[in-house]
């Protein structure tokens, strides 16, 4: 038998020798330009970082491709970042425009430092998850076609992060972000009885739903679905394959703004839903790409330098993000989960 | 020319931002189970609902998790993905990697899967995607050979990640990569059998940027901070004012405790650091002349989590300081004593968090041996239904 549980390769077999040399003795950075950073060690040495946009869902080939431009630049080393970029990281300054020009010649876009938008972070989708509501990558490059240029370049005033999750249970734990992009269901599950009885633990089903409204059906041994207190959250079905709920009228998006995990200024705050549902149009999702756009672009025109899309939110209330952006205030937005009292104004000093 | 057999997907191929389906076509020229793949997404975008059956529970030997069961509803049509698992690669400590590794870990799956990855998992572990039920022990056995091992999936502890710290960043108040890699090394039993109530996830940021999403994501974050004063070099402090940089506007101004002071004629920044709450902006507007004090540690939060099931919630302050140091005991100590609390008192899929909501902080206090300090706190209780314990009232 194998030898098991011996867990991952030992970073230090994975670091470049500039960075096993500076271990823990950096001294500080600079940021050059959109995507390339320059860090400065104590001991004087220095390291330059190329960060390059990818799609995330990478063949073998375009894996090897990028080993071989870290060969040819990097002395064989690469990393990725937690927003599924690639970095390059060049200890001689002489090839650091080489290599962005040779990325760029390949198709990578250089940027996603500083005051861009970073690559999205996202799940599987249609591609190969069993319980989304929208697709993943699909919509994550039709977003960064439309959004290309806020990653090249610093127009915005501060970062902005973009997230999508396709589903509920949020793999892609998109709740914190400045903008968020959640699938979601707006149907109730449709029992499948025979797998129901067959398939699923009752109690256990019964137990998963958080607004009660699963109750066991004696006649059939089954499930009743008391639908209008449903909020489709899709927990059962992950707790039973008997109660599937996606369909292809019911299913979309809604975009969640604000959100940040950085305590920079203010603390991490969560996403704040504005947008209860857009259709899934595939292929490239029209309306919700205009509408993140949109709010994006609202920020960046009234926003101040440094102010988080969260941030200006708040200093600017509520009231006035809804008119400035345009977007319709819907039933949908005013909290009636747990805890949503403590999202009510309780003063009447607000805007008109 | 025939007509394409997937003209929805091959609209994606356009466009500047790198395209996911020139990958899957690429791989679908070597393998058929990466061109049946593109073809039930096609069907997916077409009909605009996901053709992957629920779940399927398959596995290699000696382990309860790291493999994804993966199985197309519509085997008739797409035969090469009737099975299509996916296996979770733990990644070594902050997204770092050879070519070589690389290379290696490329050769398996060409041998052993659909030639598709994902560089990485939400959760941070590299995601080899689609293979067969009867590959499975063949590539994690060639995996075993290259220095791979699986990551977590389940009701287990997921893999744990952390931020790119002191291997490329000043800001570092902890050795991330190194906590990261001792517990995900300790922790292999909880890693790979699932035995808790639900999932539990471990991140570690070097400081309160947190890079790696730790207070969103993960039911124990683990943050770099410091005690003690900013580090300030004057002499770079003048540079940032000689080449123009607004002191005044982009640092002073925007401190959330004002407790920073500028004055431009004697060219001096002063900090009351006994207000500052070490919130990060300063440094990282002027990274060159303001440093983290020198007295390092970590704070400690827990019951981070998504949404599902009772609403989702960041992490709490539980531990203001602790030291970090190799082998890390305190931390281990307290992880331990998490674990067995939780274990022992959360229903089926509650999240440490929720466990905490529904029970009460003060349980957990108690479970754990923590004092409670202001730093846990936003602001104290407004409603007058509190417990004492017998022994407090004599």
């Amino acid at each position: 038998m194998a030898r098991t549980d011996f867990g991952p390769p030992h970073y230090t077999q994975m670091l470049p020798p500039v960075i096993q040399r500076n271990y823990g003795k950096w001294k500080y950075h600079e940021r050059l330009k959109p995507g390339l950073l320059k860090h400065v060690a104590e001991s004087g040495d220095e390291l330059y970082t190329v960060r390059a946009g990818s799609e995330r869902l990478l063949s073998t080939d375009r894996v090897r491709e990028i080993c071989d431009i870290a060969d040819k630049y990097c002395e064989g080393y690469v990393r990725f970042t937690s927003r599924h970029n690639i970095e390059f990281l060049v200890s001689d300054g002489s090839k650091v425009e080489q290599l962005i020009a040779e990325l760029r010649n390949k198709g990578y876009p250089v940027g996603g430092t500083g005051h861009s938008i970073t690559n999205i972070v996202h799940t599987q989708g249609w591609a190969h998850c069993h319980t989304p509501a929208t697709d993943a990558s699909g919509l994550v490059k039709a977003l960064m076609d439309e959004l290309y240029d806020y990653f090249m370049s610093w127009k915005l005033p501060a970062y902005c992060r973009i997230s999508l999750a396709c589903c509920l249970n949020m793999c892609g734990a998109v709740h914190c972000s400045d903008v968020a992009i959640l699938g979601i269901h707006r149907k109730p599950p449709k029992p499948n009885h025979e797998i129901i009885r067959t398939k699923c633990e009752i109690p256990n089903v019964i137990a998963a739903c958080p607004t009660g409204a699963i109750r066991p059906d004696p006649k059939e041994k089954s499930l009743i679905i008391n639908e209008k207190r449903c909020m489709y959250c899709g927990n059962c079905y992950t707790m039973c394959p008997g109660l599937p709920l996606a369909d292809a009228e019911g299913d979309g998006v809604s975009i969640w703004v604000g959100g940040k995990v950085s305590s920079a200024r203010t603390p991490p705050a969560f996403s704040r839903l504005v947008i209860p549902y857009l259709p899934n149009n595939p292929p490239r999702w029209p309306e919700t790409v205009a509408a993140v756009k949109n709010i994006i672009e609202t920020w960046a025109r009234h926003a101040h330098k440094h102010e988080r899309m969260g941030e200006w939110i708040e200093r600017i209330g509520w009231d006035r993000f809804f008119l400035l952006t345009g977007i319709p205030f819907t039933e949908q937005l005013i909290d009636d989960f747990t805890f949503a009292t403590e999202t009510f104004r309780t003063t009447p000093a607000f805007k008109w | 020319m025939p007509d394409s057999e997937t003209p929805l997907l091959d609209e994606l191929e356009k466009g500047p931002w790198p395209s996911f389906v020139r990958d899957m076509r690429e791989a679908a020229q070597k393998k058929p189970a990466a061109k049946d793949l593109m073809r039930q997404l096609e069907l997916s975008y077409k009909e605009k609902v996901g053709h992957w059956k629920h779940g399927g529970i398959v596995g290699v030997k000696g382990y309860g998790g790291g493999v994804i069961g993966r199985y197309s509803d519509r085997p008739d049509l797409f035969p090469n993905v009737e099975m299509f698992h996916t296996l979770r690669v733990n990644q070594p400590s902050g997204w770092f990697y050879t070519t070589k590794a690389l290379r290696a870990l490329c050769d398996v799956w060409d041998k052993h899967g659909s030639g598709l990855t994902n560089f990485h998992g939400a959760t941070g572990d590299i995601i080899l995607l689609g293979t067969t039920t009867e590959h499975l022990q063949l590539c994690f056995d060639d995996l075993a050979e290259i220095g791979f091992d699986l990551g977590g999936s389940g009701s287990c502890l997921r893999t744990p990640s952390a931020c790119v710290g002191p291997a490329r960043c000043e800001y570092a108040c902890i050795d991330t990569l190194d906590i990261c890699h001792d517990l995900t090394v300790a922790y292999q039993e909880q890693l790979h059998r699932p035995m808790f109530p639900y999932k539990f996830k471990i991140k570690v940021a070097g400081c309160p940027n947190d890079c790696v999403a730790s207070i969103a994501r993960s039911d124990l974050s683990v943050i770099g901070t410091w005690k003690g004063n900013i580090q300030i070099d004057e002499d770079e402090v003048g540079k940032y004012w000689e080449s123009g940089f607004d002191i005044q506007g982009e640092v002073v101004d925007l401190c959330p405790t004002k407790c920073m002071e500028w004055d431009a004629h004697s060219r001096t920044l002063k900090i009351n650091d006994r207000e500052c709450n070490r919130c990060m902006h300063c440094i990282n507007q002027m990274p060159k002349a303001l440093r983290p004090g020198e007295q390092r540690g970590a704070t400690i939060l827990v019951g981070g989590k998504a949404p599902i099931v009772q609403g989702a919630l960041l992490s709490w302050v539980v531990v203001p300081f602790m030291k970090m140091e190799p082998p890390y005991g305190e931390l281990k100590d307290l992880v331990n004593k998490i674990f067995d609390w939780w274990d022992e008192n959360a229903k089926m899929r509650e999240r440490l968090g929720e466990l905490i909501n529904r029970l009460g902080m003060g349980q957990f206090l108690r479970a754990t041996g923590l004092r409670p300090v202001p730093q846990m706190i936003i602001r104290p209780r407004a409603n007058p239904y509190y417990f004492w314990s017998a022994e407090e009232v004599k």
